[in-house]
């Protein structure tokens, strides 16, 4: 059949060039799905900009160490001592200041969200400037950093956008201490910029820590030497201490925030029904608003194969265009906003929904379905439009 | 005598079930149609015009009998043979024109042309002397909504004529025209049975249209009648 193509193509562009006649209906149908589809996105969107800020954070040639058992560095320990033995496991580089290692503190503090004035709470984050350098794509965006031994601490840039009063030169009360801002830092957007830093002795001092750490981190020579250093944890009967790559603890937090997606699937799946029961009706609808036309075409001696890819061909372009208008509506509303939620430690993450090329192919997916599934039963019904309509009285 | 038969009805039946009812339009309906005749079809509403003029285009099948086109049998091919033989045999011209309301003069009559293999420029060609035939050649780029009725009947008739079926089917095709359009277009119509040999069923309750064509048959009730049975 070399013609199915051409009468196919003929009735695809008659199906669509009678479209306003239904102009209201269709438009229903476009809006429904565009709503379905945005909705999916904008949960995805949220789960993967949450996923990438914590993924982005984790360096794989860093080891980082907390005590067996403990989720988090917020309830890890590592003593003086524990850290000197750390310091002297194989597989971790070392420098002209000796090994590349950095014992930090995590403590957490109030802070009041912009959003909802509600207080919620931040970490503050104990380390040198040897931890400082240890954290990928760090940079000061405003002022300088914090000198050692002083109550000066430096703030991420989320922290600023997110929560009250950390501006540059503020003066912050934490407990009964109290703290000057004097610098704002950048990680690229990852979960560091949730955090603020202050020299770690000063930390064990304020809230008496003694000499005590909480978590370790350590250049590695290579990601290799993973398993050289976790050797040397177990033979040291003093270390009760785990060691995995950064970027691992990072991914596994980043999780924390994938049932986001799994909401997102499953809410648009149940507005994708009502979707599609509007949708069927506007198909419906078409096919007996053109079931004249759909007759003649059959007597002149076109297929019913061609009235069937007709209906399928409108049902899926309404709906893909729903989709299109959908995908517009969540990338301006959604990509890149802020916002900061429970993170892995107890501690708010301020993190953007992000809109990447593969999310977009989700939500269009979606809209194939409700295409699909709207096009096909009513396409089914055009197939079978008896010819004799053609010669009924009667518009 | 029989190879000049263009179309042959044997023992012909057709019922309609309605529910649990059963309606019977025929029963044992024998005729001939010759090439070259121009057929008027008369009888009272619900007599079974359209019925049979639609067993004739193969838009429906019979539930007895044989119907046979040119010596073949249609009366027992599938839904997509008959489709094909309608594409290559017939042209229909319907009471309400029945044109696509989307398209323009010249793609209503190319459309019978898209399901043969002919090159998109040869359609052109064949459109433009369709539409030349019919008179409407200034009107080849207006839509249906913007032209008359007898306009689109002739449109209708390009559309029916454009991929030179030996027959052609119209049912009370100035049904719903003023009488000087309706005797254009049967003029028309007769152009074609006598100048260019196509054979014409035309269905109508006009009897000044049946004078246009080569005789005239009655229906009632399903059985074909002489006129004055009809005036009883
Ligand atoms: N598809 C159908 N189903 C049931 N009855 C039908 C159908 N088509 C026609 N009829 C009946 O058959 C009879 C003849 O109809 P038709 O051929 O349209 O008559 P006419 O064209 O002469 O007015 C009418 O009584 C009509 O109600
Ligand atoms: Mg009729």
């Amino acid at each position: 059949m070399s013609t199915l193509l051409s009468q196919s193509a003929a009735v695809i562009k008659m199906n669509i060039q009678s479209l306003p006649r239904r102009l209201w209906m269709s438009l229903a149908m476009v809006f429904a799905s565009a709503v379905v589809v945005a909705i999916l996105l904008a949960f995805l969107a949220m789960s993967k900009g949450f996923e990438a800020t914590m993924e982005s954070a984790g360096s794989d040639n860093v080891a980082f160490f907390i005590r067996t058992g403990s989720a988090a560095e917020l309830n890890s320990s590592a003593g003086r001592d524990q850290v000197n033995l750390i310091e002297n496991s194989p597989g971790i580089k070392r420098d002209e200041q000796g090994p590349m290692v950095s014992p930090e503190l995590y403590v957490i503090v109030d802070g009041i969200k912009k959003s909802t004035q509600q207080e919620a709470n931040l970490p503050l984050r104990g380390l040198d400037q040897r931890g400082v350098n240890m954290r990928k794509g760090f940079t000061l965006v405003a002022g300088r950093m914090f000198n050692p031994g002083t109550d000066e601490l430096i703030v991420g840039a989320g922290v600023v956008s997110q929560f009250d009063g950390f501006e540059l030169g503020q003066e912050i009360r934490f407990g009964k201490n109290t703290w000057k801002v004097v610098g704002v830092f950048s990680t690229g957007g990852n979960v560091f910029e949730s955090e603020l830093w202050a020299d770690a002795k000063v930390i064990q001092n304020l809230y008496n820590r003694g000499s005590s750490y909480q978590s370790v981190r350590a250049v590695m020579e290579s990601p290799d030497s993973l398993g050289a250093i976790n050797e040397y944890l177990k033979s040291e009967p003093r270390l009760t201490h785990e060691a995995q790559a950064e970027s691992s603890y990072f991914a596994e937090q980043g999780k924390s925030l994938s049932y986001m997606a799994i909401f997102g699937w499953v809410i648009s799946s149940i507005m994708a029904l009502g979707a599609l029961a509007g949708a069927l009706n506007t198909m419906y609808t078409s096919v007996s608003d053109r079931a004249m036309e759909i007759a003649t075409l059959r007597a002149i001696g076109f297929s019913s194969f061609s009235a069937f890819i007709g209906t399928m061909a409108e049902a899926m372009t309404l709906a893909v265009v729903g989709s299109l208008v959908g995908s517009l509506a969540a990338f301006i509303f959604f990509d890149g906003l802020s916002t900061s939620t429970l993170g892995g430690s107890f501690t708010q993450v301020v993190f953007s929904f992000s809109l990447t090329p593969e999310l977009f192919t989700k939500g269009i997916s979606m809209a194939l379905v409700i295409g699909f599934i709207s096009g096909f039963f009513p396409a089914w019904r055009a197939a079978r439009v008896p010819v004799i309509v053609a010669f009924q009285s009667g518009r | 005598m029989t190879t000049e038969n263009l179309f042959e009805l044997k023992n012909v039946a057709k019922l309609f079930t309605k529910g649990k009812e059963t309606i019977s339009i025929f029963e044992g309906l024998n005729m001939h149609i010759k090439k070259g005749d121009f057929m008027a079809i008369m009888g009272p509403s619900g007599s079974g015009k359209t019925t049979l003029l639609n067993l004739l285009g193969g838009v429906d099948q019979p539930s007895s009998g044989e119907i046979s086109f040119d010596g073949q049998r249609i009366d027992n091919l599938s839904e997509s043979q008959l489709a094909k033989w309608r594409a290559n045999n017939i042209g229909f011209i319907f009471q309400f024109y029945n044109l696509m309301p989307m398209l323009n003069a010249a793609k209503n009559v190319e459309l019978p042309l898209l399901l043969t293999n002919l090159s998109s420029s040869e359609r052109k060609k064949q459109v433009a002397t369709a539409l030349e035939l019919v008179g409407l050649s200034d009107r080849a780029k207006h839509m249906p909504s913007e032209m008359s009725g007898g306009q689109q009947q002739r449109v209708a008739i390009a559309r029916a004529v454009v991929s030179d079926p030996t027959f052609l089917l119209c049912d009370e095709p100035t049904g719903d025209l003023d009488r000087q359009t309706a005797d254009e277009i049967l003029e028309m119509l007769q152009l074609l049975n006598s100048k260019f040999g196509k054979t014409i069923v035309m269905v109508t309750h006009d009897p000044s249209a049946a004078k246009y064509a080569t005789h005239t048959v009655h229906l009632n009730k399903g059985k074909f009648v002489k006129a004055e049975e009809l005036l009883v």
